[in-house]
């Protein structure tokens, strides 16, 4: 379960002044379903989806993770959160093995723990061959398995997708799309950030629509056509954008 | 804090470092062969161009002197000289290297000799010139002589004693210990070089465990791990001090193996202190100041050079963490390697001895007391003051650190 209350972010710099990357985000994300975060680039996706992760610190709102706030509580929602980001890369002179023990072993689990639950994620993932071989030495295809092997090390409640599927070729991301299907059927709680329609449709449950820091509309695809009158998402969405730009 | 969590971050930091080809480089391959070098080197060269110049009997003109038979003679007849016809322009060659010096017999010498009011004698080298100083000085010493001969052959004339013209005589002893002799040389190189090491060997881990990890993405990987940032930093930290560090055992380590093979190789026989003393004074008596170290000294060094390494460790992670990718953070790092080397310098400077104000200066502090300890003096009270100082500053750069860590815009800087 995750549920932010006026999420805003501001950051400072130099020669743009006070951005505000997310302004006053309010949304409720429940267990077993997916709940799906439009935007296009700059819109506030990875600030909002970063600071859920507490990477960063909402500038003023609050936000709570699988029970834990995320201000007070930052080292227990990371316990239970897996984070998957386009920009989460991997240590690339470490094995797949290496890496996905390391994480198990910040996690907190045992040795026994970690080669139990490495072992069946890696069949799961089909990852045996490559499993001793370094990292930066994989296909983007490998990366992903590893990446995924690593957010789920520790079986958390609630998983956090940014835009996972940023520059992979089209069997990579299908592969992407089933397993983050699958995390919904085991009743995690699951948050997905976009700029692709396709995903959004095939996936999310609820969706958010985010545009300038604001959470401009929200609800299930089908309530979302219905209220805007088309059938096309991608029209659906330029309405919504078109109509809070005129704001 | 959690010990186990840091114990992990610190493991894999080791493993992924010990994989990495530009830390190996500047933790263990540079320190491995830079000592060996710099002795080899320095002393090799020392020694054959000394030993080459001495060894010269250097090319001397004589200039004039056609109504001074004697003391021609005289000149020409010396073991130590090569009197060579003097070139119509002997100046170009004395610059040309073609000859090294010349003596000018003014007219009329000898016959001012017995008068008793002899013009003056003049000899012409290039000054500075290492082998042209020489000849200058051999022909100073045979006037020397020569005017010596003359003032005791017209005592015995009168029947006077010697001891008329040279009632007493003198000599100048040495009484610093064998090791100072050549800890002054050495000694005052080598903590230069163990600063710039120690710097360098914390500085590739550094950069690849702050500005190399966001470049590649991994930083917000281990972010989104439950451990705590302190532990993380912790465990960061102590890879890039294990960085300094090791650079400075390998450095300590490739500088005692050298010093005894090397003594022994070089100069025949130079150990360690120990029996270093008949080897300098021998090499000494040559000309040729021979490295010895003080084992002890070079203890000494590695305990000081602790809280130092601390002190860069956490200055250089510190930098590094600023900078989004690792070109940026050796472009700040490279600037900080000149800052880092200014004090060594100082220290190096003859003259410049440990007071109380310089006890505290951090690095030249290193570099001073080093020197002392190189050369066998220990002054304790300094030592204490320049280990608390160095102990102080490195606390509190490691805790701008930590704290830096925490700064999300330091961490995730647009
Ligand atoms: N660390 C930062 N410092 C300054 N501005 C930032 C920072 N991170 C993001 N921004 C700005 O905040 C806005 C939202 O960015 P982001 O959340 O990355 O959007 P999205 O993920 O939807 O593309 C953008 O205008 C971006 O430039
Ligand atoms: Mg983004």
């Amino acid at each position: 379960m995750i549920e932010a209350h006026n999420l805003t972010k501001t950051f400072k710099d130099k020669k743009r002044g006070q951005i505000h990357a997310v302004d006053g985000v309010s949304f409720r994300a429940e267990p077993g379903r997916i709940y799906g975060l439009l935007g296009a680039n700059g819109a506030g996706k990875t600030t909002t989806l970063r600071m859920l992760a507490t990477l960063l610190q909402p500038t003023t709102g609050t936000a709570t993770v699988a029970g834990f706030d995320v201000a007070t509580q930052a080292q227990q929602v990371r316990a239970h959160v897996g984070f998957l980001a386009a920009s989460t890369a991997l240590y690339g002179r470490l094995t797949a093995r290496e890496m996905i023990t390391y994480f198990g072993k910040l996690n907190g689990l045992g040795n026994a723990e970690i080669k139990a639950r490495l072992a069946r994620l890696a069949t799961e993932l089909d990852m045996h061959e490559f499993l001793d071989r370094r990292c930066d030495k994989f296909s983007t295809g490998m990366k992903q398995k590893t990446s995924i092997a690593r957010t789920l090390i520790h079986d958390p409640a609630v998983m956090i997708f940014d835009e996972p599927t940023l520059g992979l070729d089209v069997m990579t991301a299908r592969s992407i799309v089933r397993f983050v299907r699958e995390c919904r059927n085991q009743g995690k709680t699951v948050i997905y950030s976009t700029h692709v329609m396709s995903e959004v449709e095939k996936l999310c449950d609820t969706i958010g629509v985010i545009h300038g820091g604001k959470l401009c509309a929200e609800g299930t695809l089908a309530e979302l056509r219905a209220k805007h009158g088309e059938q096309d998402l991608e029209e659906v969405f330029v309405k919504i954008i078109g109509a809070e730009d005129q704001k | 804090m959690n010990g186990n969590n840091i114990l992990t971050v610190y493991v894999k930091e080791l493993r992924d470092s010990l994989r990495d080809r530009r830390t190996l480089m500047s933790v263990i391959i540079i320190p491995a062969i830079v000592m060996p070098l710099l002795f080899f080197g320095v002393t090799k060269v020392m020694t054959t161009v000394m030993s080459r110049a001495q060894e010269e009997i250097p090319s001397v003109a004589i200039l004039g002197g056609s109504d001074s038979p004697g003391i021609v003679s005289a000149l020409k007849q010396s073991a130590k000289l090569r009197i060579v016809s003097a070139p119509v322009d002997w100046k170009q060659a004395i610059s040309d290297k073609k000859l090294r010096a010349a003596v000018e017999i003014p007219d009329g010498f000898e016959a001012g000799l017995k008068v008793g009011s002899a013009p003056e004698v003049r000899i012409y080298n290039y000054s500075g010139e290492l082998k042209s100083d020489f000849a200058a000085r051999t022909v100073e010493r045979f006037l020397t002589d020569l005017r010596e001969q003359t003032v005791s052959d017209r005592l015995a004339e009168r029947g006077l004693a010697k001891t008329m013209a040279r009632p007493f005589e003198f000599q100048r002893q040495n009484v610093a210990p064998p090791e100072k002799v050549g800890g002054n040389l050495f000694g005052g190189i080598v903590p230069y070089v163990i600063i710039i090491l120690c710097f360098s060997g914390a500085m590739y881990p550094a950069m690849d465990l702050t500005a190399g990890e966001k470049e590649r993405g991994t930083m917000e990987t281990l972010l989104c791990s439950p451990v705590a940032r302190v532990d993380i930093v912790l465990g960061k930290f102590l890879m890039v001090l294990t960085g300094s560090l090791g650079a400075i055992c390998i450095t300590l380590f490739s500088m005692g193996l050298t010093a005894t093979v090397g003594g022994s190789f070089l100069m025949g026989g130079g150990r360690f202190a120990v029996k270093a003393g008949a080897a300098a004074a021998t090499a000494k008596a040559r000309g040729v100041a021979m490295p010895t170290i003080d084992p002890l000294g070079l203890i000494g060094v590695l305990a000081m050079v602790i809280p130092v390494a601390v002190l860069f460790a956490a200055i250089a992670f510190t930098v590094a963490l600023f900078a989004k990718s690792y070109k940026e953070a050796q472009s700040y790092l490279a600037p900080m390697m000149i800052v880092v080397i200014l004090p060594a310098v100082i220290g190096i400077l003859p003259g410049i001895e440990l007071d109380t104000k310089l006890a505290l200066v951090p690095l030249l502090n290193l570099s001073l007391v080093c020197k002392e300890m190189l050369s066998g003096v220990w002054h304790w009270n300094y030592i204490a003051l320049i280990f608390a100082s160095s102990c102080v500053y490195a606390a509190a750069a490691l805790s701008l650190a930590v704290k830096m860590f925490n700064r999300e815009d330091v961490i995730f800087r647009a």
